[in-house]
């Protein structure tokens, strides 16, 4: 089989369809799907959202709410905290992601990743 | 002696010094494509930023604001948005299983040369396209603000410099270069907020009720002229708050949608932004450096309302141009420089062009050195040489002479394109990443199914589709009048009736890609190597 990166730095043989089928990195990828897909989904309809409100719904989105700042504009923000907030849930969720990698190698290494 | 000059002259000097120092630091491959992946996760969110703020985004997107009011915010929406993207579903992916250059991801699992190649030159029309867009910014913007450097003489200077950054300093300087921009152009765009909202007595609701005063006009069909829409319909007339001014009509709610699918799909799939993540040693700081890019990013498309409504309000729509003949010849770009000018003199003013100056050289040689080694790396060593040993000083002396050689070519282009309406080639370069690269990235990483001959229809159908539709767009095709000082470039009525053809072409990139793999049988090994990609992608195990 040639290797599919020439170029890379000589590796320890490894594995990796026995790898693939341990319960540990079974369940890391779970974990992250877990979390990527459901997070995905809601990003994608939050945004999408906005240019059919926005060009669709026109006069509703106009509607001022505090002065003479409208429904639009708030909304339009509320995507920046929506990514913001979703960009720090996945940070936090990570931590656990980290921990399940730091095993996996260490194990498969014998070194500390 | 023109302020502007100076601090231009200064910041070339100050850029120079470093790339000097950086280039001391690039021996090797892995130093000239990737900084020798010694930057960290902060610097390198600061870098992504650098690398992604463009010109459009700094003078077009405050020029968009300023003439038509809230549409205009939808890019900066989109903009951000589009990190999510990044952060969730490749950043991490990307920088445990590649090395150097986007082509490194998907020809993992497949037949080297052809994905290899097809990826090679997906990278170079996105960064060339991209780059063409951003010289030309250069050369108008440059020309008008400094009038003694002409049109061409901007592209020149532009040009050289960013080769003279690539060249001797590699990723390290042009990392350097990035960050310098970022924090520049924060600086300036927190500095010119602050002065709008001081003369709001900084409440939003009075600026907002400012911006309420000004108006514009359109019509539901055709478009306006002196005030009438074609058939004596009358004008729809709307404030700056509200939206519909630029996307109106029949067409105007797709047109919207079509422009966030290639917003927030194609960001993911910009090479000069992908090649910054093997800048950083790890996923980890991969991860890191896509949430400062984000909280950068995210605060600056924010102040663009300031800069667009604030221009909008105190600098006036119809001020917003150059005198020519005695005429004012309307300029979106200068919506923020007039804007500093007013606020704060012509000392504001070479402070915001000097930002807008380094803003267009961070981008381009980003640009040029995601070329330069999509070609030495991708082509030239992969697949003309097909992966022979070859010492680290020839490499990296192929991506020298490539870079040399492409911002040679971009130089040319973009002085020869100097009389075109260059708006349509961002909206492209982005329309090609969503339709040719996303597909192929996103199912590389995550279907396990997919094989080579689907990555190569799923590219080839992409970037086909993106280049043809846009061709057959208003962006393209259009009827200017004699008096226009940039036409389209076929003067025939459009058409494909979207600006932006993301909404059809994406679809058609993932539908090629999915059709292909399942209608063509996966490589003998293809199980195997997926079970690699898989586990070194989720894991960091074998990264380099």
């Amino acid at each position: 089989m040639p290797d599919p990166m020439p170029d890379r730095r000589p590796q320890p043989a490894l594995d990796w369809p026995a790898i693939e089928a341990e319960p540990a990195f079974r369940d890391l990828v779970a974990a992250k799907r877990r979390f990527m897909i459901p997070a995905t989904v809601f990003f994608v309809v939050y945004y999408f959202a906005l240019p059919i409100l926005v060009g669709y719904f026109p006069r509703v989105m106009e509607r001022d709410v505090i002065g003479k700042i409208n429904l639009a504009y708030l909304f339009a923000l509320s995507q920046f905290v929506m990514a913001w907030v979703l960009m720090a849930m996945y940070v936090r969720r990570a931590r656990d992601f980290d921990a399940r990698e730091h095993e996996i190698v260490s194990r498969h290494t014998g070194r500390p990743s | 002696m023109n302020t502007a000059l100076v601090m231009f002259i200064g910041f070339i000097a100050v850029t120079l010094v470093i790339t000097y120092w950086a280039s001391r630091r690039t021996k090797t491959t892995a130093e000239f494509y990737s900084a020798g992946r010694s930057i960290t996760g902060f610097q390198n969110g600061w870098a992504v930023a650098g690398d992604y703020m463009s010109a459009a985004s700094f003078l077009g997107i405050a020029g968009l604001i300023a003439f038509y009011g809230y549409d205009g915010f939808m890019y900066s929406v989109g903009w951000l948005v589009a990190y999510l993207t990044v952060l969730l579903l490749v950043a991490e992916p990307l920088r445990n299983t590649g090395r150097y250059t986007m082509a490194d991801v998907l020809a993992f699992r497949f037949r080297q040369p052809a994905v290899r190649t097809v990826a090679a030159i997906s990278t170079l029309v996105v960064s060339l396209v991209y780059m063409i867009a951003q010289m030309v910014g250069a050369g108008s913007i440059v020309s008008l603000l400094i009038p003694q450097i002409g049109f061409s003489t901007a592209i020149v200077i532009v040009g050289v410099l960013m080769l003279v950054y690539v060249i001797f300093g590699g990723m390290l300087a042009t990392t350097w270069v990035q960050i310098i921009k970022a924090a520049l152009l924060m600086g300036g765009t927190i500095l010119l907020s602050i002065l709008v909202l001081a003369k709001f007595g900084f409440s939003l609701t009075e600026f907002f009720a400012a911006v309420a005063k000004v108006t514009g006009k359109y019509c539901e069909v055709g478009t306006l002229k002196d005030g009438a829409c074609p058939g004596g319909a009358a004008p729809v007339a709307r404030d700056f708050t509200q939206p519909g001014l630029y996307y109106h009509g029949k067409w105007g709610a797709l047109s919207l949608m079509s422009l966030g699918v290639a917003l927030i799909f194609g960001t993911a799939g910009l090479p000069h932004i992908l090649v910054r993540f093997y800048t950083v040693p790890d996923s980890k700081a991969a991860r890191k450096s896509v949430v400062w890019a984000m909280i950068l990013i995210g605060a600056f498309y924010i102040m663009t309302t300031f800069l667009g409504f604030g221009a909008a309000t105190l600098v006036g729509k119809g001020n917003i141009g150059v005198m020519k003949d005695g005429a004012l010849v309307p300029n979106q770009n200068l919506a923020a420089p007039l804007l500093a000018e007013k606020l704060g003199g012509e000392v504001f003013l070479s402070f915001v062009a000097a930002i807008a100056f380094a803003t267009i050289l961070a981008v381009v040689a980003g640009l040029t050195i995601a070329s330069s080694s999509a070609f030495a790396h991708d082509i030239w060593f992969n697949v003309v040489k097909r992966g022979r040993a070859v010492v680290d000083r020839e490499q990296v002396l192929v991506a020298r002479i490539a870079a040399a050689g492409i911002g040679a070519l971009s130089i040319v282009l973009a002085i020869s394109l100097r009389t075109l309406n260059v708006a349509f080639l961002v909206g492209l370069a982005f329309a090609v990443a969503a339709s040719a690269n996303v597909p192929a990235i996103l199912l590389t990483l995550y279907w396990r199914r997919f094989n080579t001959n689907g990555m190569v229809a799923g590219m080839v159908v992409g970037l086909l589709a993106s280049v043809i539709l846009i061709i057959l767009s208003p962006a393209v095709m259009g009827i200017d009048a004699p008096t226009a000082a940039t036409k389209h470039l076929i003067q025939a009525a459009p058409i494909f009736p979207l600006d932006n053809p993301a909404i059809v072409s994406v679809p058609l990139g993932f539908l090629a890609a999915i059709l292909g793999s399942l209608l063509t049988r996966a490589r003998a090994d293809g199980e195997q190597l997926y079970s690699e990609l898989n586990v070194r992608a989720n894991t960091g195990l074998g990264a380099v």
